[in-house]
């Protein structure tokens, strides 16, 4: 048989399939229901799994290829900044809160991920799902660990980085990402795909990323620039891969709907309250602003979030059943949570402050409609307080909600002078929620939610109120990496070597 | 201004995180501890999976080995994302230009019609068994604990994969579209490939990832490549004039020179920990590794014929010397 005739010219989608789907085969020694044991459980119906389109096509060679590029590049920028005190270029100090509570809260979430993935890669039972997860298992690895290379220098010489790994099991205010990498985790392998693929990369991945990475750029730090441009195209690939995954759940059939649509609501509103903390990085944390929360949300949430949902109501999906209570938040959000965040700052791996009256006027401009009436009294209450030596800390930190596990500092989406605190009794107990949203959630499947680690029983239960002993627990080192910005070691230290750098000595 | 900050001398104020210092002492860390040791969630995990409510979100005891830390089983390359890609797409090159000059000079087509067909049949269906390998490792990767044992594993995974792609465009290179589908028809009905097949499956049920691990990358392996790669690509088939298929699998032995160090380390270590664990992992290799024999014997017998018996025994007598040396007992 002469094989060189028979040869022929493959195109690039017979030629992926060939190398991705056609790998896979039907069993007959062992059933599918023994080998994908959890396909079903969670009543989607998926009839053919050929159907899926691959939303990239990257065989092994050309993925080590082009990422080992992106790598030798990344690397040589971040040894570069090591060598050269790059940490002193940027605009404050103050500027590392956001990277500290990146460091403690997201980067473990990028390691979930890759966990997540790892287990979708091999529980789907369609190849072309299973390698495009894959790849996303190892993207994600990838991404926890340039983020803990980058931000590896500036723990050398900055407070409130050594202990992210305790911080991300034990402090408080981490647990807001940890429940709800957690929450993604503990679902079946559909609606994990929703929580990352839709939340996590649609939602927060638009809006936490690209106005973060701008603002690192705005601030002089290149580390995490370099860390958020190589991540990108990454990203983008997740981004394809999460939008494929709910169109082929609703392409299989009719009944996947109303789950999908649930899954939707659920995880909009989950990572709306994760974006609680961006929110005050964008509003308060960089020294040089960007843009605002209000801003960003407008151009990533409403522009980028309008297209998707308007792609996706010829499948009769509606947006996110939250997405009214969501809008009417977007102009409270930050500043109710970084007062919070200030006044339980001796609870905190990082440093927060009182605006001073710049930031105030910069806030008043972007927030005219709230600001002034709302915020900034009481910013300057704070301050008056802080003058007469008898700065206000909160020792007691407010209930946290039962879902998403903020302090409940929200107000009601009507009525910005009431606080929102929502209840619900179930078996006996009483369980608290900061909106209806995660009341909403918790109803849904109390059984799970009942579950939820809070850390704030743990310093009262475990460690009887001793704030020491909390504090040693979480390795938090009171009177450096905690409490205000003003007076810090990190603000010390930020002027005097800047000013070594640039005076004559 | 353009300030020069090259020139300023400053004390940094620690080495390193303190999760390393507790584990390696106060100096400065090398990139692999800080991209591995307890980058893993360990404690006040929130809510139970409900797709087996019986365990952890991260669970050690899924396994029946039992480590003390389970970050004790480093892995010798230091791969972290960074230095596994940088690795891989140098030997991705290689095997480029490999393809590419056998290709380009016509070797495929002046390879002996005997020899083109030993070579397709016995190593396209080899495609479908480097998947299962991929499934097996991405399980390990999901289910196992502890970074420094479960990241190496999705390297693996992603290795086997671009295996399964290597040994896919190896038969269209030598036999085209028509050489997978007979590679494929033979996994699912040829009676030499229904032995292997079943073990592949049977794997696929296996949910304890350290059992896994075991029967895919210590017997699986550490027989199907020196048989397939060595004693039958590199040497057989190279005498009979085939050394551009040598060429084009030259990433696998390469490979299989690499991962099964790793291998061993991860086994030796587990061992090492306990009686029980050693005894365990002595039992699974026993009983994966002869499986994995009498499985592989009617492939090798497609290149091998008689000599094919022989060849298996030299190469399980090889494998108990590779399994002394990290305690494993048969
Ligand atoms: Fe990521
Ligand atoms: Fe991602
Ligand atoms: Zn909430």
């Amino acid at each position: 048989m002469d094989m060189k005739v028979e040869k022929k010219k493959l195109n690039l989608k017979d030629k992926y399939k060939l190398l991705t789907r056609d790998l896979g085969w039907e069993p007959s020694y062992r059933s599918k229901d023994e080998i994908y044991p959890y396909v079903k459980y969670e009543g989607l119906k998926v009839h053919d799994w050929d159907k899926w389109e691959d939303p990239f096509r990257l065989t092994m060679d050309a993925y080590w290829k082009y990422q080992a590029e992106k790598e030798r590049k990344f690397y040589a920028i971040i040894d570069a900044h090591t060598q050269n005190n790059g940490h002193l270029n940027i605009t404050d100090a103050r500027y590392l809160t956001a990277l500290k509570i990146f460091l403690q809260a997201i980067s473990p979430g990028e390691y979930a991920a890759h966990k997540g993935f790892a287990r979708a890669g091999r529980e789907f039972a369609g190849v072309g799902t299973q390698v495009a997860c894959q790849m996303q298992a190892i993207d994600e690895l990838r991404h926890a660990q340039t983020q803990i290379h980058a931000m590896s220098n500036y723990n050398r010489y900055y407070n409130g980085f050594h202990a992210f790994a305790d911080a991300r099991d034990r402090i408080w205010y981490t647990s807001v990402a940890r429940s709800f990498f957690d929450d993604s985790m503990s679902a079946g392998p559909f609606e994990f795909m929703i929580a990352i693929g839709f939340s996590f990369e649609y939602v927060l991945t638009n809006l936490l990323f690209v106005p973060f990475m701008s603002g690192a750029a705005y601030n002089g730090d290149m580390a995490t620039v370099t860390f958020g441009f190589s991540a990108q195209s990454d990203e983008a690939r997740h981004m394809t891969l999460g939008l494929e995954c709910i169109k082929f759940m609703l392409e299989q059939d009719p009944d996947n709907l109303p789950i999908v649509q649930a899954w939707i609501d659920k995880w909009f509103w989950r990572g709306f309250r994760v974006l609680g903390l961006v929110s005050t990085m964008m509003d308060y944390m960089l020294p040089k602003r960007v843009m605002s929360w209000r801003e960003a949300w407008e151009i990533y949430g409403v522009e980028n979030g309008g297209a998707l949902f308007r792609d996706l109501a010829r499948y009769g999906i509606r947006p996110p059943k939250g997405w009214d209570d969501a809008e009417k938040a977007i102009d409270h959000m930050s500043h109710q949570l970084m007062l919070g965040l200030y006044q339980w700052s001796f609870g905190t791996a990082f440093h927060s402050w009182i605006p001073s009256d710049e930031d105030m006027d910069w806030l008043s401009a972007k927030y005219p409609a709230t600001f002034d009436k709302h915020y900034r009294p009481r910013w300057n209450h704070i301050k008056k307080l802080a003058a007469a030596g008898t700065p206000y800390k909160n020792f007691g930190l407010a209930k946290l909600c039962q879902c998403c596990q903020l302090p409940i500092v929200f107000t009601e989406p009507d009525d910005p002078t009431m606080l929102c605190n929502r209840e619900t009794t179930y078996k006996g107990e009483k369980y608290h929620f900061c909106s209806d949203g995660c009341q909403d959630v918790f109803e849904h499947e109390p059984e799970k939610y009942i579950q939820a680690w809070l850390p704030m029983p743990a310093l009262f239960q475990d460690q009887q109120g001793d704030i020491g002993a909390w504090m040693d627990w979480v390795s938090l080192k009171d009177g450096t990496d905690n409490g205000d910005y003003a007076g810090s070691e990190d603000q010390r230290n930020f002027q005097q070597w800047r000013g070594l750098a640039t005076s004559n000595q | 201004m353009q300030i020069d900050l090259r020139t300023v001398s400053i004390q940094p104020l620690r080495n390193t995180f303190d999760h390393l210092a507790r584990r390696f002492g106060d100096k400065p860390a090398s990139r692999y501890q800080e991209a591995s040791y307890d980058i893993q969630a360990a404690e006040n995990l929130h809510y139970r999976p409900t797709w087996a409510p019986e365990q952890q979100l991260y669970d050690a005891s899924i396994t029946r080995i039992v480590m003390q830390d389970w970050y004790a089983l480093k892995d010798p390359r230091q791969y972290y994302y960074n230095t596994y890609t940088l690795a891989r797409a140098r030997q991705q090159d290689t095997a480029e230009a490999n393809f590419e000059f056998v290709d380009s000079r016509g070797l495929a087509d002046r390879l002996p019609d005997a020899l083109r067909n030993t070579a397709l049949a016995v190593l396209v269906p080899l495609r479908h068994a480097a998947w299962g390998a991929n499934q097996h490792n991405s399980f390990i990767c999901g289910y196992g604990y502890g970074a420094a044992f479960t990241q190496p594993c999705m390297y693996q995974a992603m290795d086997n994969l671009g295996i399964a792609q290597y040994l896919s465009r190896l038969g269209l290179l030598l036999g085209g579209t028509e050489a997978l589908e007979a590679g494929k028809r033979a996994w699912m009905d040829g009676a030499a490939w229904q032995p292997l097949r079943r073990y592949v499956e049977d794997c696929l049920v296996v949910r304890d990832p350290f059992e896994l691990f075991v029967a895919q990358n210590l017997a699986l392996d550490g027989l199907l490549y020196p048989l397939i790669y060595e004693r039958i690509v590199d040497d057989d088939f190279s005498v009979r004039g085939g050394s551009a298929v040598a060429m084009l699998t030259r990433f696998m032995t390469d490979w299989f020179a690499e991962t099964r160090k790793w291998v061993d380390a991860v086994v030796k270590v587990a061992a090492a920990e306990s009686a029980q664990n050693q005894a365990q992992l002595s039992e699974w290799t026993q009983a994966w590794s002869s499986r994995a024999a009498a499985a592989l014997l009617p492939v090798v017998e497609l290149a091998l014929g008689a000599q094919a018996d022989e060849a298996v025994c030299e190469q399980l007598a090889g494998l108990k010397q590779r399994l002394d040396k990290i305690g494993i007992t048969l």
